[in-house]
């Protein structure tokens, strides 16, 4: 069965999350809640309550990063005073760890803040190209419901989204 | 009939005060997009009068730099033992005015105080320009900037590392790391903004926000890992703010010069560049207000709540400038206790007089309500802080050369050469003309902050009148 895309824009988010929680209710055949995107102006963490937790791995890039930052920035620089092992150092510490503990916070937090960048790119998927169905009005003031579902099942879905005052409703035809 | 304290201050708050309301609930969010787009668009006039006089300023600086390039260090009238001069003291300055962007984007945000969202985003862009401004002044210090790259960590066949244990390479690793992050952070939080205006933008600038804004589309798997990457990576910046300004202020702390040798020479830098970029942030919230026309955004209780935070600060940074007077006094270093005699009673007396007085006694202005509430009160002072903490910044410099350990430094008084002061100016161009570019081109209000921030507050309304009907109506039932 071919599947298709349709947005609707509503005004506000009370009317968005109603019409997403009758639809969660509804148990439509051809149609998977997994398959709903809220698109809004603002963040609305409340969505994850009817949507369940989105999927967000930051905090493990952020761990790595901050682990590769520490351990390996210590390595560094502590390997390049070792290559000074032919240097007299007058008695001193050929890696002084004091000195060395100010170099390694530094790329501790360099290198955490770099990969914990690049996991909120692979993340939230950026860059994308942005959906056809985009509407410049949901970063305006609208909320936009995206979803995919069968073509079968897109008319109920349809009739959903006008009783709870939808402003549009744009489709596309069947992938 | 004006009988009590009381109705005295009634009185002179209806007279001083004007009743400036905060941002309105109820405005419409078309009308924020409107209003923040139409600033990359028509400014007022004033915009360009300080964009060419930032850009003639940083000619001069330029021009400057060309003549100290070719000519020699020596036409800065640097020499031993005046080594660093207002250059140093400059650069100082600058790292100390970036840290009020963390401090308004990363600290504030982490405590959920919601008053910062129509500011943050110029205050975060200030950090990356003086950031950007200080770096400049490595260089310009150095003398032969074509040498630059031996202060970069790299191997090479010669094994000219640079000594990992001195203050000068952590300076470097802490400042790049800082600028680099923060520029990120401002990015990051910017990218939302950016395809609002890829959605209002046409012909080039279409094309340029589009790349910019990656194809930020709002949904709700990008707002969470939006979410959690902007708390990590404020979480990240607030210590490395604290550290790079504790740094800056080893260069210092670590060496045997008299003045300089002072455990709390790191928090006292921090609390300096927090005041000082507090300070600045009056400064440009007024210029922008007026500029871009941000009247209904950057209102007067923001005004109020960021003139009480610098107070303060500046209350904190004056606690410590005695505490370092007092432990030198009392302290059993017969040198530094000289250095802070001449400080106080030679030749550059006036001017550390000048920078107590502006940096401790200037801020207990802003201790009342009716001159928080003045904005061309507020100008002046906010600029009269910046010229004390910069003087701050020149006396922990210029007199510890004029009066070192050693005798023979006692009779080099250096007064800065012009070529000096041309730099110094031209870096005040260089900044201003950055800043009051990326003003122009990007958002310098966040658009969807402030509908959150309206979005939210509107809730608690609504939220608090329900609440007080609810506890109206079960009283009216208790009684009948």
């Amino acid at each position: 069965m071919s599947k298709s895309h349709m947005l609707a824009l509503f005004t506000d988010f009370d009317e968005a999350s109603n019409a997403i929680r009758e639809l969660k209710a509804s148990n439509l055949p051809g149609f998977n809640l997994k398959d709903v995107t809220l698109k809004s102006p603002i963040e609305h963490p409340e969505i994850e309550e009817l949507l369940g937790k989105r999927p967000v791995y930051v905090q493990f890039f952020t761990l790595f990063g901050a682990l590769f930052g520490s351990i390996g920035g210590f390595l560094f620089i502590s390997s390049s005073q070792a290559t000074f092992l032919l240097q007299p150092k007058g008695g001193k510490p050929i890696i002084p760890i004091p000195p060395d503990m100010v170099l390694t916070y530094e790329l501790f937090i360099l290198f955490g803040v770099y990969i914990t960048v690049l996991g909120f790119f692979i993340g939230a998927k950026l860059p994308m190209k942005r959906h056809k169905l985009y509407n410049a009005r949901v970063s305006e003031d609208q909320i936009g419901i995206l979803i995919k579902a069968e073509d079968t099942a897109m008319p109920a879905i349809k009739d959903l989204f006008t009783r709870h005052k939808a402003l549009e409703i744009i489709g596309e035809g069947s992938k | 009939m004006i009988n009590t304290f009381e109705d005295r201050e009634v009185a002179v708050e209806k007279r001083f005060i004007r009743k400036e309301k905060d941002i309105r609930e109820d405005i419409a969010w078309a009308q924020i997009n409107k209003d923040v787009l139409k600033s990359l668009e028509r400014p007022r006039m004033l915009f360009w009068v300080i964009f060419i006089a930032s850009l003639a300023l940083f000619m001069v600086g330029v021009a400057c730099e060309i003549y100290q390039y070719q000519t020699g260090m020596g036409v800065a009238n640097l020499d031993n033992p005046h080594v660093w001069g207002l250059y140093i003291g400059t650069f100082i300055f600058w790292i100390g005015m970036s840290h009020s962007g963390t401090l308004l984007s990363a600290i504030l945000h982490i405590m959920h105080a919601d008053w910062r969202k129509p500011i943050y985003r110029f205050a975060e862009a200030m950090t990356t320009f003086s950031l950007m401004t200080a770096g400049l002044f490595v260089m310009v210090h150095l003398g032969r900037v074509w040498q630059f790259y031996y202060v970069v960590a790299y191997p090479n066949e010669r094994w000219t590392w640079p000594n990992f244990q001195s203050p000068l390479v952590w300076d470097a690793t802490a400042i790049f790391t800082y600028l680099t992050s923060s520029m990120i952070f401002l990015y990051i939080g910017m990218i939302p903004d950016l395809a609002i205006c890829r959605d209002n933008a046409t012909g080039f600038r279409k094309k340029f926000y589009t790349f910019l804004s990656l194809g930020w589309m709002g949904t709700d798997r990008q707002w969470a890992n939006f979410r959690v990457t902007y708390l990590t990576v404020a979480c990240f910046l607030i210590p490395l703010a604290v550290s790079v300004h504790s740094i800056v202020a080893t260069d210092f702390a670590v060496s045997q010069q008299p003045g300089w040798h002072i455990s709390s020479f790191p928090p006292y830098f921090v609390a300096g560049a927090l005041y000082s970029g507090c300070a600045a942030i009056i400064t440009l919230f007024i210029v922008l207000r007026y500029v871009f026309r941000f009247e209904e955004y950057m209102t007067m209780p923001i005004l109020e709540k960021t003139a009480k935070l610098t107070f303060a600060i500046a209350m904190v940074w004056t606690y410590l400038n005695l505490v370092e007077y007092a432990s030198t006094w009392y302290g059993n270093d017969m040198y530094a206790k000289q250095a802070l005699i001449y400080r106080a009673t030679g030749d550059y007396a006036p001017y550390w007089w000048m920078m107590n007085f502006l940096g401790s006694v200037v801020p207990f202005s802003m201790a009342f309500k009716r001159v928080r509430n003045n904005i061309p009160a507020m100008l002046v002072i906010s600029i009269l802080l910046n010229v004390g903490m910069w003087l701050e910044r020149w006396m922990i410099v210029s007199p510890t050369f004029a009066n070192g350990i050693y005798p023979w430094t006692w009779d080099h008084d250096q007064w800065p050469s012009m070529i000096q002061w041309g730099i110094v100016a031209g870096s005040f161009g260089w900044f201003n003309m950055l800043f009051m570019l990326f003003c122009k081109i990007f958002p310098s209000v966040s658009m969807y902050e402030v509908k959150e921030m309206v979005y939210h507050r509107s809730i608690h309304t609504r939220e608090t009148e329900a609440s007080s009907i609810n506890q109206e109506l079960a009283v009216e039932g208790a009684a009948s």
